[in-house]
């Protein structure tokens, strides 16, 4: 299985809707190497998935929520369940610092418990069945609640998206609201991805835009303005590009055709703010996208129950649309 | 009465080019109840004693109640003069006024009257003024409130100041633009925007204003005014500020219609005129006698209202109303006249400016259903008698063309089995194209027939053109000698459903110069398309799919493609091959569009989706001739989209011709000009991506820094990680997999056995099957 050794990128993808469709508890995470052109597909067999991701820098574990409101890890070679932690409600995000040592979660605001962000050490010795079940700090945000998280430039800090649109920075110790962009977005924050080294990060939002901001002032840096509600945003490694996806709600995408519902993933210069093309495919809102970290692929998971991957043509990586620019990563 | 503001509300819109309607609420600001409106001084009762003062009071009230304006006794109060013992016959100094004012007649005595409400005394004042009481006594009904707001009055006069004289703008002045633009008004969401189109580089807002409309904006028809559309009226702009230039105070406006010659403008609003109390009055303002009616002319140059009239709503064969005719009244060409057809009776014509009806008469005509004025043509004298062609919907229906003002009729026409009639005018006013709708003898289908006038010609020669299907669309060239017309046998005509694209076919006619009819020069079939649109200058026309949800597409024709071959060959060769000139230049696609209209110069074709109809994608897409799309914009809420007409040109016929003989040098200056705008546009382009890209590249650096710096004070293990290796250790993988897909041993009895091993190798991306035989002895 030298297999999991090559760089494994998980389409974050794997959410609610393919469940919906497939009607299965299974979910298959996608290994997807470029020079293998064939996919191998493992089985996590588990139910109501909403969120999932993998140790970045070993890619030896996958944490994954859900919402029969518990997290779980998971041993991404056995596809065995290594850890459970549950929680009152349900999972809404988790993700895997950069150095695997820690996990962060946001949980939903439901049934009279507040929605509430825990930080876990993760203990890679052993096999990692050996989890501490308390988390190392848990706080509640207040205010409008926190839909999605990720570490910041120092795990000391952790991001926020909320559903007010607004984006914070929290102590992960304290709990205790570092610095906030209120009017981040004008609507719900639907996607954060950090950029590689964590000093940036993209937004996308209901509002139809997508924004970079700088992690240390949560300062606005680029917008980028479609026509329709945005679910992802991701951040083309090596290259000036974002991709984003959206469409028509999904309540609102069977009344609506398939040309005006927009489900192309968009690509965006990071910089002029132009957009530079699009990738048609899906037929229903696109949920989310991930580009993996060498940049020569994409996934795109739709409400049609499809993941879609694709790797970027010869050309792509040669295109100079804007001539020569020394751009910083 | 007195003016000081009891709402409390204060109107400072004024500021930053907000609309200023302070004057217009301040002139329908409601009136507040200040206690004694229901007051009046009734003068002129005779002097009487006491004891006949019952008498008196019964007579007064006696004399209200047959006015409409009952009053009780006990509501009266008299003012005794206790030195006569007699009621006060003195008359107080406050009263001087008023006595002067009503004629100054012997005035023995008042008394108060109090009425319940403020209209009940209104209207007895209205009623009761100057009512002679008896032989010797007239009756002077006034308000309490007025008395001392006369008697407040400054007696002495002063001379109004004469108000600095202040030149207006230009009115015209967009065309002296440097480049030739043309402007586009464009409504979306709250915002009103005034656009410059040029090349690309040179497109611009000229002007935006937010909230600058409240329903809809509209040219006036050769671009001078920018008309808007509020509760309270119309308001016209222009200029190269867009102040406002006038205003017409027609409440709850709903349509308006411009004079050809932009002298007078025509509103309407679905209700009825109300002159409130208290309304200002003058030659701008409704007075009284317009009350109940819903179309008004006004003059545009004074402001002035004209004449209103009440709209005529045309009553279908079952009785039940039809929808109104928009205009409803009809322009002649000059301004001279306009008319107003009264369905099934007449046709009013009245003359401009008084407003009056021409002749004192107007033309009768049983049974007319409509008419339109013959409009004017570049080659027509000033004083050409002007033609109104009118259809009357008897048994048989007739058209007739009636000169104007002798009206004589010049040709008619009688038409058997019609169901319903269309008057076309070309127009320059050299054909007049009836479209007849008529029936079969059941009833059941519809066919067309097009009656075709040649009003220049003598004694109007009528030609028909018979068609079998129904014509849905039919549109002259703008002055040219050809007509496009729609038509259509699908079932579904006339049953429009959600998803039903009806077929139709597209047919150009062309007039024979020898001959002198119309001629089928090509017809396209098995099309969509439900809307011509001729380029305002002719030759080009653009066929489109308006207003259906799958399909929107555009088509683009030449009708004169071979037009420069043909003058280099003469104009004998070009006899011989009908329709061969006629070419499809581009076919484009406007998702859902709702209108399409070229510009004025017919070089642009704009078409948008507006939120008025649909929702899905709404914006607008400006295309050239030849159907490339110059620019798109997806807008959400937007409305609307309106070229800036142009009035005529000034230059003669010769200086028009100078100009198409030398275009080749002139096209060489702007290629010119194209070429060096273009290599400045991309070097300023470049320069600012330049710009963002150092821009960022910096704040990366400054972020790096910092962030190595933060971590390190954060006693963080910092590797100052050096520059990723970008170039990952490569790793060459080669997987072979072997399938073994069958294994065969089989006995070959004079030699050895073979064993037939089948692999099968997939490498990466395919299949590559290789199949190795090994033999064995």
């Amino acid at each position: 299985m030298e297999l999991f050794g090559l760089s494994i990128w998980i389409v974050r993808a794997f959410s609610l809707n393919f469940q919906i469709f497939e009607r299965n508890n299974h979910a298959n995470v996608l290994f997807c190497d470029p020079l293998w052109h064939r996919s191998t597909l493992h089985n996590f067999i588990f139910s109501d998935w909403t969120t999932a991701y993998i140790s970045p820098a070993t890619s030896r574990f996958l944490v994954s929520g859900s919402a029969d409101n518990t997290m779980r890890l998971w041993d991404i070679q056995t596809g065995k369940c290594l850890y459970r932690w549950e929680f009152p409600t349900a999972v809404k995000r988790v993700t895997f610092s950069e150095d695997d040592d820690q996990v962060v979660c946001v949980t939903e605001q439901r049934m009279g418990h507040q929605g509430a962000i825990r930080v876990f050490d993760i203990n890679r010795d052993g096999d990692g069945t050996d989890q501490s079940k308390e988390p190392l700090s848990f706080f509640n945000p207040t205010g409008s609640k926190a839909v999605v998280c990720a570490f910041a430039h120092i795990p000391s800090l952790i991001l926020t998206g909320h559903e007010s649109g607004k984006v914070a920075l929290f102590d992960a110790k304290t709990g205790e609201e570092v610095l906030c962009n209120e009017r981040a977005h004008l609507d719900v924050v639907t996607d954060l991805q950090m950029s590689t080294d964590r000093t940036y990060f993209i937004t996308s939002s209901k509002d139809k835009t997508a924004r970079i901001y700088d992690t240390r002032t949560l300062m606005v840096i680029k917008t980028f303005q479609t026509e329709t509600p945005l679910n992802s945003a991701a951040l083309a490694p090596n290259k000036p590009y974002i991709l984003l996806g959206g469409g028509q709600d999904a309540m609102s995408v069977t009344t609506t055709s398939l040309r005006q519902g927009k489900f192309e993933t968009r690509f965006w210069h990071k910089i002029f703010e132009e957009e530079v093309g699009r990738v048609k495919g899906h037929f229903g809102p696109v949920n989310t996208i991930a580009v993996s970290p060498k940049g020569d692929c994409y996934a795109s998971g739709g409400e049609d129950g499809f993941v879609r991957v694709h790797h970027f043509d010869e050309s792509y990586f040669r295109a100079k649309p804007y001539g020569d620019l020394e751009i910083e990563e | 009465m007195a003016p000081n503001s009891v709402n409390g509300v204060t109107h400072e819109e004024d500021v930053d080019g907000e609309i200023d309607y302070s004057d217009i609420e301040a002139k329908y600001k409601v009136q507040y109840d200040e206690g004694l409106d229901n007051i009046l001084v009734v003068d002129g009762v005779p002097i009487i004693d006491k004891s006949k003062l019952d008498k008196l009071l019964a007579r007064i009230s006696k004399e209200f109640a047959r006015k409409g304006a009952p009053v009780k006794t006990e509501d009266m109060f008299v003012p005794w003069n206790d030195s006569t013992g007699k009621s006060n016959g003195c008359v107080p100094s406050v009263l001087n006024m008023l006595l002067l004012r009503s004629l100054a007649c012997t005035i023995d005595r008042y008394i108060f009257v109090e009425f319940k409400n403020a209209e009940d005394a209104a209207y007895a004042m209205a009623t009761m003024h100057g009512h002679p009481f008896d032989a010797k006594h007239t009756l002077f009904v006034n308000r309490f409130t007025d008395v001392e707001k006369f008697a407040n009055l400054d007696e002495n006069w002063t001379e109004p100041e004469a108000e600095p004289y202040k030149p207006k703008e230009h009115l015209r002045a967009w065309l002296g633009d440097a480049l030739g633009r043309d402007q586009y008004a464009m409504y979306r969401g709250e915002d009103v925007e005034v656009h410059w189109h040029g090349k690309p580089s040179q497109c611009e807002v000229a002007h935006k204003r937010t909230g600058w409309t409240d329903l809809y904006v509209s040219w006036s028809p050769v671009g001078t005014y920018l008309a808007t559309l509020h509760r309270p009226g119309v308001r016209l702009w222009g200029g190269p500020s867009w102040e406002s230039q006038q205003r017409f105070a027609h409440p709850l406006v709903k349509l308006i219609d411009f004079s050809p010659n932009e002298n007078y403008l025509v509103t309407w609003s679905h209700d009825p005129i109300v002159v409130p109390e208290g309304m200002p009055q003058g030659p701008q303002y409704f007075s009284p006698e317009d009350e109940g009616n819903n179309i008004a002319v006004w003059d545009i140059k004074t402001g002035n209202l004209l004449r209103t009239f009440p709209s005529a709503l045309p009553e279908g064969e079952d009785g039940a109303k039809r929808q109104m005719q928009w205009p409803a009244l009809k322009w002649s060409a000059d301004d001279q006249f306009v008319g107003r057809v009264t369905p099934g009776q007449q046709i009013s014509v009245y003359e401009l400016p008084s407003m009056r009806l021409n002749d004192k008469k107007s033309i009768k005509i049983d049974g007319v259903v409509d008419f339109e004025w013959c409009p004017h043509g570049d080659k027509d004298k000033e004083d050409a008698e002007k033609a109104i062609a009118a259809e009357v919907a008897n048994q048989p229906a007739r058209v007739s063309v009636i000169n104007f003002p002798s009206r004589a009729i010049l040709r008619q026409k009688n038409l058997f089995n019609v169901t319903e009639c269309k008057l076309y005018w070309q127009n320059q006013g050299d054909f007049l194209c009836v479209k007849v709708d008529r029936h079969t003898k059941t009833k059941k289908s519809i066919f067309c027939n097009l009656e075709i006038f040649r009003v220049r010609e003598k004694d109007f020669p009528i030609e028909v053109v018979e068609l079998k299907d129904a014509v849905t669309d039919f549109s002259w060239e703008p002055k040219g000698e050809r007509f496009a017309i729609i038509s259509s046998n699908d079932p579904n005509l006339g049953n429009p459903g959600p998803g039903v694209t009806i077929k139709t076919d597209v047919s150009f006619y062309q007039l024979v110069r020898a001959k002198g009819d119309f001629k089928l020069l090509r017809t396209l079939p098995g099309r969509t398309s439900n809307t011509i649109r001729w380029s305002p200058r002719g030759r080009h026309v653009v066929l489109a799919t308006v207003g259906s949800s799958s399909k929107s597409e555009l088509e683009f024709w030449d009708l004169d493609f071979n037009l420069d071959e043909m003058r280099r060959e003469g104009p004998n060769q070009s006899k011989e091959e009908w329709g061969v000139s006629i070419q499809h230049l581009g076919t484009a696609d406007h998702y859902a569009l709702t209108d399409a209209e070229w510009d004025p110069s017919g070089r642009y074709l704009a078409t948008s989706a507006s939120a008025w109809r649909h929702t899905l994608e709404n914006g607008y897409a400006i295309w050239d001739f030849r159907g490339q799309e110059l620019e798109k914009q997806i807008l959400d809420r937007f409305k609307q989209l309106l070229w800036r007409p142009r009035p005529q040109t000034l230059l003669t016929k010769e200086q028009q011709r100078q100009i198409r003989r030398n275009l080749k040098e002139y096209s060489k200056q702007f290629e010119e000009e194209d070429a060096a705008e273009e290599s400045n546009v991309s070097a300023e382009l470049v320069a600012l991506r330049k710009r963002l890209v150092d821009e960022w590249n910096a704040w990366r650096l400054r972020c790096k820094e910092e962030v190595a710096e933060e971590l390190k004070k954060g006693g963080k293990k910092v590797e100052i990680i050096p520059e990723q290796p970008k170039e990952e250790d490569k790793e060459e993988i080669e997987v072979w997999i072997d399938e073994v897909i069958e294994q065969v041993e089989e006995e070959v009895v004079d030699e050895a056995p073979i064993l037939l091993l089948q692999l099968a190798d997939h490498a990466f991306g395919g299949y590559m099957t290789d199949l190795t035989t090994t033999s064995s002895i």
